[in-house]
This record gives C-alpha cells, structure tokens and sequence, in this order.
C-alpha cells in the first residue's frame, strides 16, 4: 500500500512538473506578451489581400488571439494540478502545510522558467493581486467565519490588530534603523521613514498564510478567532501606515500634526470600510428578497455585492479587506433566509472554489517569483529583519495579552500566547505591498528581497514546525498517568455539565448587546430585508421534522442501529434477571475500554462546530445522533406513559395533556410552519420543488408537534452551520419511505388515553386532504402574518 | 441589566440570594436578566420548555439531565431562588471560603455539593445509589453509537466494580467521592461568571 500510493504521488508530482514547465515554456512563448498588455496584431488575416493570388489556407494557427485567456487557463490548470498531486499521499499534508508544497513546485517551476529566460505573469503585480486574487480568498475567509466567537472575542481582535501591528511596526522600523547606524552594513543610506515603511510592510499578518497552516492542526477556537481575525483586520492599520510613511517618506521632518492625522485618517479608513460593507450587505439582503422569481441568478448577487463593497472602498481608498468582511457577515445571514436552497449550495461551493484556487495560485507564484526577480541580497539587514520579527512579535503578544486579559472571559495563558505569537506569519500581501512600494526609494529590491526571505521563512519554518510545537506543549501539559475508567467516565459527564450550564447562563459575555441587537433584528431589519413568504425554509424546517420523524419510524420498525437509552421495559426486565458473577477484566480489557470510551465519548461541545477550510459544511452526525436518541426515548416515554416513572427520565410531566403544557407558542421564526400557504399552494410551482409531501404533511407532523424539544432541537439545527444538502442517508430512506407509508394512518399505537387529548386528535382524520388547522395553527399573539 | 431587570428584583431579595448563594450583586442582576428572557411565559418561573429552548442545550448530550436538575422533586416550575440555587453549585471556589470553619451550613459550592449534583445526575431516582442502569443510561447518552449493548455493559460493570465497596453491586454517594479523590472537582464544576 504504501509503495503503490508512495507510487502514485512521485508519478503525479512528475506529471505536474512536467506540465508546469510546459506550461511556462507555452506561455513565455511570446516574451514580450503578458496578461495586462494588449494582443499582437493578429498575423494571419489581413483586412485586404494581396494583388497576388495565395492558397487559401486550410490550417492556421493564430496564437495571440489566445494567448491571454489560454495562459490564465493553463496556469490555473497547473497550480491545481499541483494540488491533486499533494493530496493523492494525504500523510504529506500533515506534516508539511499545502502553502510550503505550492511554494515549493512554483520554486521548481520558476527555477525553469528563469534558466530558460522566460519571464512569468505579473499575477504578483499589484493591480492583478489586489483586484483579483485577494478578494475571493478573504470572502471565502469571512463568509465561513464562525459568527458568535467572532463578536465574542472582537475586542480582542481589534486590539491586537490595531494596537498589535502598530507596535509591530514601529518596533520594527525603530530597531532597523538603530541598525542601520552600524557603519559595517553599508546601509546608513536608509533613513528612519524608509525602515519604518518596510516594517510597516512587514508586520502585516497574513491571513492566507496563516489559515493554510492552522486547518491542519487542532487549535482552540478562541485563538483561531482572535489570529484571524487580527490577520484580516489589521489589513486598515497597515493600509494607514504604508500611506502615512509612504507620504512621509518623501518629507523630510515628521511633525506631530501628522501623527494626529495620521489617527484621524486610521479612524476614517476603518470606520470607511465598515460603513461600505454594512452598506452593500444590506443591499444585497434586500435584492435577494426580490429574487423570488429569477432563482438561477441569486448566487450572482452575493459575489457581486461583496465584489463592489471591495472595489468602492479602494476607490476611496479606504480599507477593502474590513469592508468585504463585515459585508460577507452581514449578508449571510439574511441572503441565506432568501434563497432557495440550490442557491445557498452554489453559492458556498462557488465561494469556496474561488477561495482555494486564489489561494494555490497565490503561494505557487511566490515561488515562481522568487527565483525570477532581481534580488539585492545584504546578510545584516535581512537576518536582523528575521530576527526583529520574532522579537517583536513574541513580546507584543506578551504585553498586549497582558492588557488585555483582565476584559476577557476567557483569559490566554502561556500555551496560548505561545500560539499567537508563533502564528504570525507574513505570506503573499506582504510581498505585494513590497512590490508596490515606489522606485523613488532607492534599496527597493533590498527590500523585495527581505520580504520574501521573511515570508519564506516564516511559511516554511514556522508552518512546519508549529505543529510538533503544539503537540510538544499539549502532551507536557497531560498527565501521562491513565485514569481509572471511573475517573474517566465522571470526568467527561462534569465536562459537558458544565458545558450545558455555560450555555444556559448566556454565559458569554456580549449577552446584553446580542440581546438588544436581536430585538433590533427581529423587529426591524428582518422585516425589510427577508422576504415574508418564506415557503422555502418552511419546507426545509418542515424537511427536518419529517427526516427525525423517519428515523423515529425507523428505530421503531428495526431495532435500529441507533439504540437508545434502554427503556424503561428492558431494565424492569434486567432488574429481575439472577444478578451476574463478578466478571474479571484483564488488562486488555481494561485498554479497550479506555479506547472505546476516548474514542466514542462525545467530545465537550465546541464553540465553533470544527472549523476547517477544509470542510465545506460541516458535519452535524453527532447533533443529529443526539436529538434523534431524545425523540426515540420521548416517544418511548409517550407511548408508555403508564408507568409513572417516566416523567423523570424525560422532561416531560406525567400524565397531563401535552396541550395545557405547551400552549403553542408563537414559533423563533426557524420554526415557524405556516401551513396555509402550504396547504393553499400544493398545486402551485412548489410542487416542482419535489413537495409532495406537502399534502401528507399536516398529518404527520401531528405527533411530532408534541415534542417541545423539536423546536429547540430545530433552532439548534439552524443555529449549527446546517447541512441543508438532502442527501444524507436518511433524506434518502425517507423518500422512499414516505411513498410507502402514505397510505398508512399515521400513527400506529394508540396513545394511552388521558395523555394527549388534542395532541393527537388529527391522526384519526385519515387521508384528509383538507388539513385541519385546530391544533396546527401557529399560535400568533399579533394577528396573522402578513401575507 | 437595564432598568426594567432590576425594578423587578427587589433590593432584599438580592440580598438574600446573595446570602444563600454567594453570588455578588451584579452577577445576580445578570443572571436576573437571563432569566427574564428564558420566561418567556413572562410569569416569575421557568418551566422545562424555557429551558429546552436553548439550542446548545438540546444537543448537549445530557441536556435533560441538566435541566431536571433545576426543577426539584416533583415540581414543574422553577422559580429565579431555585435557578439561583442551583447555578450556586457552579460557583468557583474562592480562596477566602475555603479556610471558612465549617460552622455555619456547607456552602452550595462546596465540593461536597458539586460532587453531590454529579451524582444527582447520574441517580434520578433519588435513593442515593447509582445502579447498573443508570449507570448505563448515562453512559449511552454520552457515547456515540458505535458502541455495542455488550461493551457498554462491560463498561458500566466495570465502573461498578471499580468504585463499590460494600459489594451491593451499585455506586453510593461516600464511594463516588472516593472514586474523585484525586479529581480537581473543585475546578471542573465552576464557571467564572460574569460581573
């Protein structure tokens, strides 16, 4: 196995090599053509012909006319070739981040095409950077952005980011120009504004360096929110500076009125950003309100609004990055309640194909790059830059984390800063911020050339070697001592008791604003913004319930692989059974156990369900696990409610009508089924959206309206980053099954009497096209939605 | 927090929760103000369906558990004393408490009470021991579906063999305190709340 796949992956590698250095001898094919020029004038037409006769020609091959789309065709082919070829040997990637790999192959590729003298595309160019390939990435970044450990932690954030790369960057600037002095560098020809603009360059975090090398390990959620979010952010401080010192560079005293505006200006870019993408994001909520008709061209939307948010705020040269960011966040949630559900698909998948692709082109043309430019190469200035980058790095975490733990809930300890400081590492918006900088400063490729040693560096050395690092620290900290199974066991069930009070307190700390922004919403902005007749998410919530309610059928009919908590019969059963002889367990015994249980025990719920770049939507396996085994041991209990005991296993009490207990409350608007458009439209164009279980519906949602639990189960359904593709194998099965079961009534056992006397009165209607509404209708407080 | 929250509590009551539970008074009026918008029946009490309305709870493997810890015996209805009884428990110990002569009644946050709501957890039916099948319902509420009815059962004899001392085949609450000797229960069942 390991030849053959060992096999594979050198085949493949050499199959992309191949094909990159074909593809970079195809392209250079032309040495002076390059994407922004203009096509050559086409050789083989001419407007007029000849006074003289030639053949007509059968076959032409006209190159130029090509030529632009055909090389960003092959390089984009290239660039993902590469990345096939790393993931067919997955045990590669786990060592060595994706980002190290790319740049690796484009080192490859451009040490090809520079000894056959060939010169790459500007893609590193700073209009083809910042126009095309940073936008998709940093949408991708924010669209999937985990929302609530976001605004949890945004102090933090914008502490780090704002506070964290200005201390950066003066640091650095400083300590280079103390350098600088030494006369045996030879470099006393860069004076104070010249360093501080290339630190100001370089103290700028990358986000697309830093995700590449974090979605391979496992890091706590708290520090992934507070690194990226400081990478993608303090993208408005370094816009500041580089402009400031740019500007100022070319002065020759700083006065302090110019430290004053240069805040004033740092307030007007952020602020800027903010307000374009809080702009757009509205606007594209309310345009995908309109969209109820012209549903292939919804996806269209999201990209283009979020597109313009970036382009408008680089016209007014404000920071691009916080705008598309905060339009992303304040689009998502709202287009998402809109659009029809393939729309949402496309739109993620789209999102994310942009995002990667962006991505591996990035780092593969760092490679390719870095062999092809001119470098000035200087040991001093370009190690001390390694070496203030570090520092700085480390003790700018370590003094503004002291800050700022005292306003945090969760404070960072050692590991934590450990990971935060180690995780600042510089990638390709460095190395185009360099490339921007203007040939009036005179050691410019001295410069170029310490970025891409400081970004080379910190991707290969630092991505390669954070994750040993952290396994390192983690497994000092664990005491190696095995538990007793015991100890385990009750450890675990104090972890998620406390998990579940922590959830329950609201414990986290915004609380108060989250409360008043959510009236806000839901009295003002859902209004305009959503669209009122949400047939859509009415038939996915109503989707749910039917799948739960097939894996209930299913756990009924088959002794299900689900199996529950034993039921009350089983252990009245097992109470009564001779009492076993003591068993003996051996050793071995006991090491399985302890894998069973670390292996199968649900691990402590995480703030932000396992976010991965890697994985598109995220796995709910284990939400659904859980809520399924509640509504089997909920309907276990209804059904035998007899016994008195089993109030107390479930939260239900005994023997009262379900009705008296949960008035049917006005839904959260996940939940909300309005079954009159349902019923009213079972003919109409919703038919065609593979409805017809709109007509059985309103019999069998009976028994499970019961259930308080589903509307919570429903909201924390929506709540987690939901999988609203159908294809699970439930989704499946229960197509099928509904077809066989339609003509069954509803419910087969008879529910004990006395428990749910209104509860269950629709299952008797049988075959009733006409729903009946007693029991169903939502109950609304404020008179019935508008239509 | 916000006027209306407060209004509601009065100063005395504040002051007898804070006796009762150790709590300061601006965790209190917080805590007050979650309660307020769990009610949504707006009447002074929670009852199962407020709490089961907190999504993260409903996919917390021991949701229910949980929940029924709030309500005592028998009741339905929680009121904001009972909620504040029972969040009690989570209180972190502090440094002053812990010297405290045990004079007065053992605070809620002692590491008796802590260890007392895990058992509680495990033993719904009151009688202060954990048998074989609670054990086992527990067990299976936390542990995905991978595991058979057969390793489950060896798993939960085992446990029992592990902790019982006097041989009557299920866990008591002075062998559940043994068994968490050597466990910082002190520090896995607090949550810093928020001021």
């Amino acid at each position: 196995m390991l030849d053959r796949n060992s096999r594979k992956c050198t085949a493949a590698l050499g199959v992309c090599l191949m094909l990159s250095a074909c593809g970079g001898l195809a392209s250079g094919a032309d040495p002076v053509a390059t994407k922004s020029s203009p096509t050559q004038t086409p050789s083989s037409t001419e407007p007029y012909p000849d006074p003289q006769k030639e053949d007509l020609p059968v076959f032409t091959i006209n190159y130029p006319r090509i030529q632009v789309p055909f090389e960003i065709t092959l390089w984009v082919l290239l660039a993902s070739f590469a990345k096939i070829g790393f993931n067919v040997y997955h045990k590669i990637t786990i060592w060595i981040p994706e980002s190290c790999l790319l740049i690796s192959v484009g080192l490859v590729v451009g040490g090809i095409m520079y000894s056959v003298h060939e010169v790459p595309p500007p893609v590193l160019s700073s209009s083809v950077f910042f126009l095309y390939m940073l936008p998709p990435i940093v949408l991708d970044s924010s669209y999937f952005m985990p929302i609530r450990p976001f605004f949890e932690n945004v102090g933090t954030v914008l502490w780090f980011a704002a506070v964290g790369t200005v201390w950066n960057s003066v640091g650095i600037g400083l300590s280079l120009y103390a350098i600088c002095q030494i006369e045996a560098l030879g470099l006393q020809d860069i004076n104070l504004q010249e360093n501080l603009l290339f630190a100001s360059i370089i103290s700028a975090v990358d986000p697309v360096a830093v995700l590449a090398v974090f979605e391979d390990i496992n890091v706590n959620e708290q520090l992934y929110i507070v690194v990226f979010g400081e990478c993608l952010f303090n993208d408005a401080i370094t816009v500041v500076l580089y402009n400031m010192f740019t500007f100022v560079a070319g002065m020759p005293v700083v006065e302090t009125v110019d430290v004053f505006l240069g805040v004033a200006h740092f307030l007007v870019v952020g602020l800027g950003g903010l307000f374009f993408g809080v702009l757009f994001g509205f606007v594209a909520a309310f345009t995908t309100r309109l969209t109820s008709r012209v549903r292939e061209i919804e996806p269209l939307f999201v990209f283009m609004y979020s597109y313009l948010a970036y382009l408008v705020a680089e016209l007014f040269s404000l920071s691009s990055i916080t705008a598309i960011v905060i339009c992303a966040i304040t689009m998502k949630y709202y287009v998402e309640e809109n659009v029809a559900q393939r729309s949402c698909t496309t739109i993620r998948h789209v999102i994310k194909m942009l995002g990667t692709v962006s991505e591996t082109l990035i780092f593969f043309f760092l490679g390719v790059v870095t062999v092809t430019i001119k470098h000035e190469w200087n040991w001093g200035y370009i190690c001390f830059t390694l070496l203030f980058t570090f520092i700085w790095r480390g003790l700018g975490i370590l003094v503004l984390t002291q800050i700022i733990n005292p306003f945090r809930t969760i404070p960072f300890n050692f590991k934590d800063q450990f990971g935060l400081a180690y995780s600042g590492l510089r990638g390709a918006v460095c190395f185009a911020l360099a490339f921007l900088l203007p040939p009036t400063i005179t050691r410019r490729d001295l410069f170029v050339t310490a970025t891409i040693v400081v970004i080379l560096f910190t991707v290969f050395i630092q991505g390669i070697s954070i994750r040993p690092l952290v396994e390192f620290i983690n497994v000092r900290r664990t005491n190696r001592k095995l538990d007793t199974i015991n100890v385990e066991i009750h450890k675990r069930l104090m972890e998620h008791t406390v998990a579940g009070i922590e959830d329950l307190c609201g414990q986290w700390s915004h609380y108060y604003w989250k409360d008043k922004f959510k009236k806000f919403n839901d009295s003002v902005l859902r209004k305009i913004l959503i669209r009122d007749r949400r047939a859509e998410s009415s038939i996915v919530a109503l989707y749910k319930k039917l799948e739960l309610q097939n894996a209930l059928e299913l756990l009924d009919t088959t002794t299900g692989d689900l199996s529950a908590a034993p039921s009350l019969v089983d252990m009245h059963e097992e109470r009564r059974a001779a009492p076993k002889p003591k068993k003996k367990f051996l050793a071995s015994d006991l090491k399985n156990m302890h894998d069973l249980l670390s292996k199968n025990m649900y691990k402590i719920r995480q703030r932000t369900v396992e976010y991965t770049r890697k994985s598109t939507l995220p796995n709910n396996t284990r939400a659904r696990e859980i809520l399924i085994r509640r509504h089997a041991s909920l309907r276990r209990s209804i059904r035998s409610s007899g016994v008195n005991k089993s109030y107390k296993y479930y939260s239900l009490p005994p023997e009262k009508g379900l009705e008296a207990r949960f008035p049917l409350k006005r839904l959260s608007y996940n939940m909300r089924l309005e079954l009159e458009p349902l019923s009213q439209r079972s003919g109409s164009r919703q038919s065609q959206r593979s409805t017809s279980h709109s007509t059985i519906a309103p019999h069998r949602l009976g028994p499970l309206r019961e259930s308080p639990t589903d509307e919570a189960a429903n909201q924390a359904f929506q709540e987690l980053p939901v999988d609203r593709q159908s294809d699970s194998p439930l989704a499946r099965r229960s197509s099928r099954y509904r077809s066989d079961r339609f003509s069954r009534s509803p419910l087969s056992p008879s529910p004990p009497p006395g428990s749910f006397p209104e509860g269950l009165h629709r299952s008797d209607g049988g075959q009733n096209a006409k729903p009946r509404h007693p029991v169903w209708k939502p109950y609304k407080p404020d008179g019935p939605p508008a239509s | 927090m916000g006027s209306r929250a407060s209004t509601l509590l009065r100063e005395e009551e504040i002051e007898e929760i804070k006796k009762e539970t150790g709590f300061s008074h601006s965790q209190i009026t917080r805590l007050y103000s979650r309660f307020t918008s769990l009610d949504k029946g707006e009447n002074g009490t929670l009852s199962r369906e407020d709490f089961q309305r907190i999504p993260e709870l409903a996919i917390n493997p021991l949701g229910d558990r949980i929940i029924n810890a709030f309500f005592p015996e028998g009741e339905d209805q929680v009121n904001f004393r009972g909620f504040m009884r029972t969040l009690a428990h989570f209180r972190p110990i502090e440094d002053n408490e812990k010297n405290k002569d045990p004079s007065g009644t053992e605070p809620l946050n002692s590491r008796n009470n802590k260890l007392l709501f895990a058992f509680r957890l495990y033993d719904l039916d009151r009688d202060d021991k954990i048998s074989r099948d609670e054990l086992l319902q527990v067990l299976r509420m936390m542990v995905g579906v991978n595991i058979s009815d057969e390793q489950l059962g060896s798993i939960a004899d085992r446990t029992i063999q592990e902790a019982d001392q006097n041989g009557d085949n299920s866990i008591s609450f002075s062998e559940f305190i043994k068994v968490l000797e050597k466990v910082d229960v002190e520090q896995k069942m607090s949550i810093r709340f928020l001021h």
